[in-house]
């Protein structure tokens, strides 16, 4: 774009700060698109399944019913007896509730740490922004799932290592994005504004900068809580887990597949526990953003 | 801090040339003592017989009675010569250990990243074109729903539809036998190869989708319209380098993820490659190996991290005004 054609819209007051939109806001409005509910509805399930299912399982964990890869009827379960001998929906039940927190926890300290990260980079406009976003560089040049997989093999299959671990690799990817966002945003006349009017640096960063990018960072958030349960699920997958017969969804997955021809459900059902649980919160991710779209054409308009 | 800026676009990309380096060097800092936690090798490889003399002879031997500061530069002077150390699972050089398992790693990546990105670039900018018709309504929700799945249920999934429970039209595992070439395997290939690409395709076409819907409601788009282009010039002169700025970036994270995230992929369809390797290491507490592996799949990062950048100044000409 050359700098006539751009002059006199500006000149025109187009670039005038609008009052952004608040996230609850932009949450009660994503719920009017079907997607969202959908979404919504499926995560809910998954959720509730997750943290109540342990309230309702028949049997315990370590309860054994019948010989290995029983089947219904033979053991007298709803799915069948898994590689243990366990019931398998009993073992589903619990197998969703450390998946989850690990994840939600995770995923939370790095969107904030990100957020915070990406903002001073894209305010500072400096060497301080080269600085960070190299540092940034150096944590994401180890793949998600490698870093996890060395600090679980180092230090154990803790959850605090893997907590540890997400979140490390989560914020300087959020930070990525957050900084891309905020930084057209940052060459608004609006902020230029508010650092003429004497508005603290804080002030600045996260009451005028942070809502203006709130739309990208609540889709950045889904999305990377939906990475999260995948990652956290595929180290349990991998079999790196403080205790490998655990009633885990991604353990099941691992110990049960061999049987997927003649006995699917101890596979299967963990697999499409993930499955929808990941499809619920990425439906989620895209009808905040396709709401958030929606209300900047408006304003546009 | 004068001299990080100016110098137009050849000093921004000298300038991120050197960054790209301090990164790589802050890396191998990184991974050396990081690595250093997995304890003492020469311990590990003794086990029971662990005499005082023959550790002190095995340490000689691995250069580890020298200082940490010494050990550091001694490995990172290696690395520069290409000489990445000696296995210590199987005595053999590094690079003799690693050569195939990269190698077919490689096949691997390439081919996922040769299928995925045209597709994902193709489907995306359609997408946008057609926006709320039936082919993007249809290829926008299974972009969505795939981006979603965590990339062991896919491979899992793969294994039902296709090799066990529904038909049974390919090798369940891809264990392609020492001193052979991947390529030589194709319908090895073709689960592993798809369950990469999709799981990085529908990342790709949703960016490539959302930025040219972006671009083309832009002033400059609506005024090449209102000129009277035709919308042939319109899509390809104006939208599309506009639109492709911002998925670079993303191209370039999924590449690097390939590189790293064939992990999880290889060790499900037991395919010998570097995440094989790394989670064979990592368990055998091959130090070498881990190191080599990690400084590998970071330069992989860094060099696709630092190709993108420079792409993206490239095409976005506003950008360069802060050079």
């Amino acid at each position: 774009m050359s700098q006539t054609e751009s002059a006199p819209a500006l000149a025109e007051g187009v670039d005038t700060p609008t009052p952004p939109v608040r996230s609850s806001t932009l949450l009660v409005r994503s719920l009017r698109l079907w997607r969202t509910r959908i979404g919504a509805v499926l995560t809910l399930i998954l959720v509730l399944i997750a943290l109540l299912g342990p309230l309702v399982a028949p049997h315990g964990v370590t309860e054994f019913i019948n010989k290995p890869y029983a089947s219904g009827s033979v053991s007298h379960t709803v799915f069948g007896t898994d590689y243990l001998g366990y019931d398998v929906l009993s073992r589903f039940l619990y197998g969703g509730r450390s998946i989850l927190i690990i994840a939600v926890v995770s995923t939370a300290i790095g969107v904030i740490l990100g957020v915070v990260i990406g903002l001073v980079a894209a305010y500072a406009r400096n060497a301080l922004d080269d600085v960070l976003m190299r540092l940034m560089d150096v944590i994401m040049a180890f793949p998600q799932i490698m870093l996890a997989l060395v600090a679980v093999s180092l230090v154990g299959a803790k959850n605090w290592v893997i907590i540890f671990a997400i979140a490390l690799t989560t914020a300087p990817r959020v930070a990525r994005v957050a900084r891309g966002a905020a930084q057209p945003v940052v060459e608004r006349d609006f902020i230029g504004a508010t650092e003429a009017m004497g508005l603290s640096r804080v002030r600045i960063l996260f009451g005028e900068l942070l809502p203006n990018i709130l739309g990208p960072m609540m889709v950045e958030a889904t999305l990377r809580l939906t990475y999260s349960i995948a990652v956290i699920s595929a180290l349990a997958f991998l079999g790196l887990s403080a205790n490998p017969d655990a009633a885990n969804w991604g353990i099941m997955i691992q110990k049960n597949q061999g049987a997927l021809a003649f006995e699917p459900w101890g596979a299967l059902l963990p697999i499409l526990a993930i499955a929808l649980l990941t499809m619920g919160t990425g439906l989620i991710g895209d009808g905040i953003a396709r709401t958030a779209a929606g209300i900047d054409r408006e304003r546009g308009e | 801090m004068r001299f990080l800026r100016g110098g137009g676009i050849v000093g921004f990309i000298i300038r991120r040339v050197l960054l790209g380096l301090v990164v790589l060097l802050l890396v191998s800092v990184i991974v050396f003592v990081s690595t250093q936690l997995l304890g003492d090798p020469a311990r590990a490889i003794l086990g029971r017989d662990a005499t005082p003399d023959r550790l002190a002879a095995l340490h000689k031997q691995l250069h580890l009675d020298s200082s940490k500061v010494g050990q550091y530069f001694h490995w990172l002077g290696g690395l520069l010569h290409g000489d990445l150390g000696t296995s210590l699972a199987s005595s053999q050089p590094v690079t003799s250990v690693l050569g195939a398992r990269l190698a077919n790693s490689a096949v691997l990546v390439v081919l996922a990243a040769v299928v995925s990105v045209p597709i994902s670039i193709a489907i995306g900018s359609y997408a946008a074109l057609r926006r709320e018709r039936i082919f993007d309504t249809v290829s926008s929700n299974l972009m969505l729903l795939l981006a979603a799945l965590p990339e062991f249920v896919v491979a899992v999934l793969l294994v039902i539809l296709l090799s066990t429970n529904v038909i049974h039209w390919l090798p369940a595992t891809s264990p392609v036998p020492p001193g052979t070439h991947a390529w030589n395997y194709p319908s090895e290939l073709i689960m592993p190869v798809g369950t990469l690409v999709i799981a990085v395709a529908p990342y790709v076409s949703r960016i490539m989708r959302a930025s040219m819907i972006e671009v083309l409601e832009s002033d400059y788009v609506e005024m090449a319209r209102l000129k009277g282009l035709p919308e042939r010039t319109v899509l390809i002169r104006h939208a599309l380098p506009n639109a492709i700025g911002p998925v670079f970036q993303v191209i370039a994270i999924n590449l690097a993820y390939l590189a790293g995230g064939v992990v999880v992929i290889e060790s499900v369809f037991n395919y010998p490659g570097i995440g094989l390797a790394l989670v064979d290491a990592v368990n055998n507490h091959d130090i070498p190996v881990v190191q080599a592996l990690a400084m590998l799949i970071a330069a992989v990062y860094v060099v696709l991290n630092l190709l993108a950048d420079v792409a993206t100044i490239l095409v976005t000409p506003r950008l360069r005004t802060r050079l």
